[in-house]
């Protein structure tokens, strides 16, 4: 396993200084476009806004909802559709292509659950579902339960006393 | 014309969460994390819901708002009931997402046969 002759050049010595593989394994790196990336999480967030907006107005024109009262539902919709895609294996396939554009929408909240819980549910309900459900959301809550304590405190101190 | 607006803003706010990754070489953990303490921040300085206003599910669906909700939530309930309202306000808008996405995921993996 010494060198790999069969590669030409493409292959050195395992001997490598850890700053020679560095730059070794960037060249091996698959090239990303940033842009293209870029373009694909702006559609597909952009659709799953538009969604969100369409089940609102669904809301509030079918059962006489406040545009205020329905957000809750609106959220509570695109979450269980999460689920249902996640479930299906469905979502994690659409995450390969829209890349943060399926994961910043809170449908990425609920598939960052659903898929913890539905890859530990082997382990059981209580260690595996409980344990892990928040492992990857959990970061996501407990720096926003942090931030919004500074912001509230902050208005506080300076007396302005919430909206 | 909220559906184009819903569409432009939502899906600028994804791309911010794409250059994190991309760019920045955030792992998707710490670009949420981010994104939901800018979320909060903007709802400190009173921004995001003139966003709401402009841009509907736009500023309501990414998880920005997630901050912004819990935000919300504090400063309503510090309005009302004072300085422990920054304690027991922070989840009372947040209850429907948190609560849904915990009840639909323990339902789905009653449901799902296991993988793994």
């Amino acid at each position: 396993m010494a060198t790999k002759s069969k590669g030409g050049q493409r292959y050195k010595k395992m001997s490598m200084s850890p700053k020679e593989y560095q730059s070794f394994a960037k060249t091996m790196e698959p090239q990303r476009s940033v842009f293209a990336n870029c373009i694909k999480a702006f559609l597909f967030g952009g659709v799953v806004c538009v969604i969100g907006q369409v089940i609102t107005e669904l809301y509030v024109h079918l059962m006489g909802m406040t545009r205020e009262d329905a957000g809750d539902p609106t959220v509570a919709t695109l979450i269980l559709i999460s689920v249902i895609l996640t479930s299906l294996g469905v979502y994690d396939k659409i995450a390969q292509w829209a890349g943060a554009g399926s994961a910043v929408p809170v449908t990425g909240f609920a598939n960052s659950m659903c898929s913890a819980a539905l890859e530990h549910r082997s382990e059981g309900l209580v260690l595996g579902v409980g344990g892990n459900m928040f492992k990857l959301a959990g970061s996501v809550i407990v720096f926003g339960t942090v931030a919004a304590f500074f912001v509230g405190i902050i208005h506080l101190i300076l007396g302005t006393g919430g909206q | 014309m909220i559906f184009l607006w819903a569409f432009l803003v939502g899906g600028g706010i994804c791309v911010l969460g794409q250059l994190m990754f991309d760019v920045f070489k955030l792992t998707p953990a710490h670009t949420m994390s981010t994104l939901v303490v800018v979320g909060a921040i903007v709802d400190g300085v009173g921004l995001y819901e003139p966003l709401v206003k402009f841009a509907g599910a736009g500023a309501t669906v990414p998880i920005t708002s997630f901050g912004n909700a819990l935000v919300h939530g504090a400063l309503t309930e510090l309005h009302d009931s004072g300085w422990i309202g920054v304690i027991s306000g922070i989840f009372k808008v947040t209850s429907a997402g948190i609560s849904a996405a915990i009840i639909f995921s323990f339902l789905a993996a009653l449901i799902v046969r296991p993988k793994g």
